[in-house]
């Protein structure tokens, strides 16, 4: 695996905005797939010791994923995305908002945009995210760190099985 | 009160009270000077970043002087830094995740 990725991730306070540049080793197809696809979002997207789990997803304008982040203890908090626009391969935005387990929404939530483009086999992402209130912003960290803490440990654990995974 | 110490520096005019305090303690009136904008304007500011422990008061002679707190803002790169291992780790599962995926397709 290459070691010379680009990984840029940049807080601008006065526009609300967090701005975060990343490079994979894999072609844009592929990563796109891991981005758009709830099984593979399901994979990544939660920090260990916390994982994903997703109920729907819909891929389309207009279309939905609603999905938890549960913690050790089993705890859930669930998220709804919607996708509010969609250029395959190239970028989508949706509006993430936080939600009670029968989809009530916590407004406001936050506008992200994916961008990729794909560079000798390397494919690069450019996320934006918006968010309307940077106090919600803190209270994601809140739940991740709890989750972290935990045990940052079993981390290495669980790549080593993906990894090794037939 | 319990202040967001975010929402004191999302507000243009008290990013620049931020910067004026940065080098040398002021008084109110020597930082309304630097704007266009009324002296209650300022005053208003400073207490929301006092509140906000973000500066700092002194008392010298008659006139009050603030300056800022330095530690407080290295607390907002301590909070951006968290925000950056959590994506740093997610990335570092996707790597995996992506790995796996085309080892399989070979």
């Amino acid at each position: 695996m290459k070691n010379d990725l680009l990984f840029d991730f940049n807080v601008d306070k006065s526009t609300k905005t967090v701005i975060i540049t990343r490079e994979f080793d894999a072609e844009l197809a592929l990563v796109w797939d891991a981005f758009t696809k709830a099984e593979l979002i399901d994979q990544w997207i939660a920090p260990k010791p916390m994982t994903s789990k997703t109920k729907y997803q819909d891929f389309k304008v207009g279309g939905k994923r609603f999905y938890a982040m549960v913690n050790p203890e089993g705890q859930e908090r669930w998220a709804m995305q919607e996708y509010t626009s969609i250029t395959p391969k190239t970028n989508f935005k949706m509006y993430n908002a936080f939600a009670d387990a029968a989809e009530n929404l916590e407004l406001p939530g936050s506008e992200w945009d994916h961008t990729f483009s794909e560079q000798n086999g390397t494919t690069k992402v450019n996320i934006v995210i918006y968010n309307e209130s940077l106090e919600r912003l803190e209270r994601i960290l809140d739940g991740f760190t709890q989750g972290m803490k935990m045990s940052l440990s079993n981390l290495e654990d669980l790549l080593a099985t993906l990894s090794h995974r037939p | 009160m319990r202040r967001d110490i975010f929402q004191a520096i999302a507000d243009p005019t008290r990013r620049a009270i931020i910067i004026l305090i940065a080098s040398q303690a002021m008084t109110p009136n020597a930082i309304a000077d630097n704007f266009h904008t009324t002296r209650q304007a300022v005053s208003k500011h400073l207490r929301i970043l006092t509140e906000c422990n973000l500066v700092k008061q002194e008392q010298q002679g008659r006139e009050i002087y603030y300056s800022l707190e330095i530690e407080k803002m290295k607390e907002i790169d301590k909070w951006i830094e968290q925000f950056r291992k959590i994506w740093e780790t997610r990335f570092n599962q996707l790597d995996k995740v992506l790995a796996t995926i085309k080892k399989e397709k070979k």
